[in-house]
């Protein structure tokens, strides 16, 4: 089995490799969608270890997100204490997860629905606060995002020039890179933390809280250091969505977001990286293809023309909308699951002692409650 | 500055209308175990069609219509979309997200037709408004008490006093068990949805009535506001929901009478006001004023 040992570094090395790729052979507009649904993908994961893994329903993603674009922009900006902007990023990490510790006599107590509508309240009393504090948020305008600078070397268009085999790196060029290297990091503590002691402990504590408890996991405690970690990871997406967007306003961190970041993790697949990954470069990669192109697709009329016909954007939101219940009512289990049937299907069949075991997943379709991590 | 009779009239009337949306929710709830984020667009859905039938078929047929249309929507979605296969309560968050799907292909196509326009549903209350010794209050706020509380009044006894009732109350108690004694639960559910959609399309009228300006699109956001208020009185139980919606109307309409002592706050602060009053009562009571604290079994 030699052979096989090697075969998912190699594989995983070959990926980055293909992911380095973008910027040689694409133009801004698809780097920037890419670099959203990067910055989407680490969000989710931080969301589906909370919510996938542990159990716990969060709609309040939204404001740990602004938590970490606002801290950067505040941290590193003019009003404020206009610190180096490396030192800026990872203070509005830690903000972020010290906003959710700040929660966790919330987070620790409170189940289910209970917990999802409750972060709900983090959403608008964040929205508002937002609004309301505008010598440090610009109010409802929002703030210019400071371009990060890393030991001389800014990430903006022109600060130094930078030539790689013939292609001038721009901003998104150079975004891209950080946000792969950023999404890297994700990927490997996420997946560190979920087969891990902790990572057991969550699920443990998902799948009957009262046995977990008997088995000696601190409920209280483990369930508001899932809400710290996925807070972290939000805020660490909110400082590179910050980054991408240069500005941050306070309409953008809405209950909608939230509900975005819901909907990747359960088109994904909930409880799995890769899923949460997948499934946030649907959510986010999705809308913005279809507004692009929406003006080829039949019955959508061009914009301005007002005779009540449906114009690329509803058209996109229709089809989004329309895309998450036929996902949903096909593979309840999101494309981590589809993916997993699709491989169980394909592979060739194994000696038939093997067999019985593989060759009833295909027919089940239905949400496996106790699956563990990827 | 507004008088205190005023704001407790106010928050009455505005907590009448936000228990239609929330007994929706929790009767949703109860019966399939979904939250139901749809419940915004069901909402608008029944107030757009009050809206553009009332010329035609006078207000009250209007009314009757887009009642009866909401609810057959509601039934519907449940019915085609969310009841697939062998019923699985794990299913559950599954089917919330569904609705997530339904409202944004719903409210991106009512959006559409509402547009900018503010539409007038025709009620029969106009602007007019009642002297009460020292208050003045709408019409339509006395007429959203009294209609919310002869709606509320009938769920209860729906609950009470029909088979379908106990159905209900018995498959939320213990599913296996009402399926069991023969109750057919995916009937059971398709009605509880019906109910809502019925309730969120009464709802509607009153939301887009004198003081405010006509149904717009950004109507169903209101529904929103019921999450807090279902939550607060616990999500599984009708009479949480009463009690809780009561407290966010109340509480919103108190802050807003109150804006100027309150502007520490920031401006609007009436808005969010039932957020901040939702989550101090969860940290005192996990789940919700009249929630069950249940027995954990291994």
């Amino acid at each position: 089995m030699s052979d096989r040992r090697y075969l998912k570094p190699a594989a995983a090395v070959a990926l980055a490799l293909v992911l380095c790729l973008p910027p040689f052979y694409l133009d801004a507009f698809w780097l920037r969608i890419g670099l959203f649904s990067v910055a989407a993908a680490i969000g989710a994961v931080g969301l589906s270890l909370l919510s996938g893994t542990a159990g716990q329903l969060s709609l309040g993603h939204a404001f740990f997100l602004a938590v970490g674009a606002y801290g950067y922009t505040w941290l590193a900006g003019d009003p404020g204490p206009g610190l180096p902007t490396a030192l800026a990023a990872v203070l509005a990490v830690l903000l972020a997860g010290v906003a959710g510790g700040l929660f966790s006599p919330v987070a620790g107590r409170l189940r289910g629905v209970y917990l999802g509508v409750a972060t709900l309240a983090l959403v608008f009393l964040g929205h508002h606060l937002l609004l309301t504090a505008d010598s440090v948020t610009g109010g409802f305008n929002g703030r210019s995002v400071p371009p990060l600078t890393l030991g001389g070397f800014g990430f903006t268009a022109d600060d130094p020039e930078l030539t790689v085999l013939g292609v001038p790196f721009g901003a998104e060029e150079r975004l891209w890179f950080l946000g792969l290297a950023l999404f890297g990091l994700t990927w490997f503590t996420a997946r560190g933390l979920l087969r891990s002691r902790p990572g057991r402990a969550l699920a443990a504590l998902r799948d009957s809280e009262t046995a977990a408890a008997v088995m000696g996991v601190d409920v209280a405690r483990y369930r508001s250091a899932a809400f710290v970690v996925s807070s972290m990871y939000a805020g660490l997406a909110g400082v590179l969505l910050a980054l991408a967007f240069r500005r941050v306003v306070p309409d953008y961190f809405s209950l909608a977001l939230s509900v975005d970041y819901l909907a990747m993790i359960v088109i994904g697949g909930l409880g799995s990286v890769a899923g949460a990954t997948a499934g946030a470069v649907f959510v986010t990669a999705l809308p913005l293809l279809m507004t692009r192109y929406a003006d080829q697709l039949p019955l959508v009329a061009t914009p301005g023309t007002e005779d009540g016909g449906v114009g690329p954007t509803e058209a996109a939101r229709y089809l989004y909308g329309a895309a998450i219940v036929v996902i949903l009512l096909y593979a309840p289990d999101g494309l981590h699951g589809l993916a997993r049937r699709v491989r169980a299907r394909l592979r060739p069949h194994p000696a038939p002692a093997e067999q019985t075991p593989a060759s009833t997943v295909p027919s089940a379709p239905a949400v496996r409650p106790k699956e563990h991590t990827p | 500055m507004t008088s205190l009779l005023d704001d407790l009239l106010n928050g009455l009337a505005l907590g009448a209308v936000y228990a239609l949306v929330a007994l929706g929710f929790v009767v949703i709830f109860k019966a399939s175990g979904v939250i139901n984020f749809a419940q915004g667009s069901l909402l608008l859905f029944g107030g757009y069609l009050t809206a553009v039938l009332h010329d035609d078929l006078g207000f009250a047929g209007a009314l009757a219509v887009a009642v009866l249309a909401t609810a057959l929507l509601a039934g519907a979605l449940d019915r085609l979309l969310l009841q697939r296969g062998e019923p699985d309560p794990r299913m559950a968050h599954v089917q919330t997200i569904v609705t997530i799907g339904v409202d944004i292909v719903l409210l991106t196509d009512l959006s559409r037709r509402i547009g900018g326009d503010l539409l007038s549903l025709g009620d029969p209350w106009g602007d007019s408004v009642v002297t009460l010794g020292s208050v003045t209050v709408a019409d339509s706020r006395l007429a959203a008490i009294a209609v919310s509380a002869v709606a509320i009044a009938a769920v209860f006894a729906l609950f009470r006093f029909t088979p379908w009732g106990l159905s209900l109350r018995a498959a939320a108690e213990d599913t296996e068990a009402a399926a069991l004694m023969g109750v057919r639960l995916s009937r059971v559910r398709m009605l509880a949805w019906c109910l809502a959609g019925a309730l969120a399309a009464l709802a509607a009228v009153f939301l887009a009535a004198f003081p405010a300006p006509g149904l717009e699109r950004t109507t169903g956001q209101i529904a929103l506001k019921a999450f807090p208020a279902a939550i607060l009185g616990g999500m599984a139980s009708p009479p949480g929901a009463l009690a809780g919606s009561l407290l966010i109307g109340l509480t919103e309409a108190l802050v807003a009478g109150h804006q100027s002592d309150l502007h520490v706050l920031g401006e609007g602060f009436g808005d969010v006001a039932p957020y901040a009053v939702m989550v101090l009562v969860l940290l005192v009571r996990p789940t919700g004023l009249f929630g069950a604290k249940g027995a954990a079994r291994v």
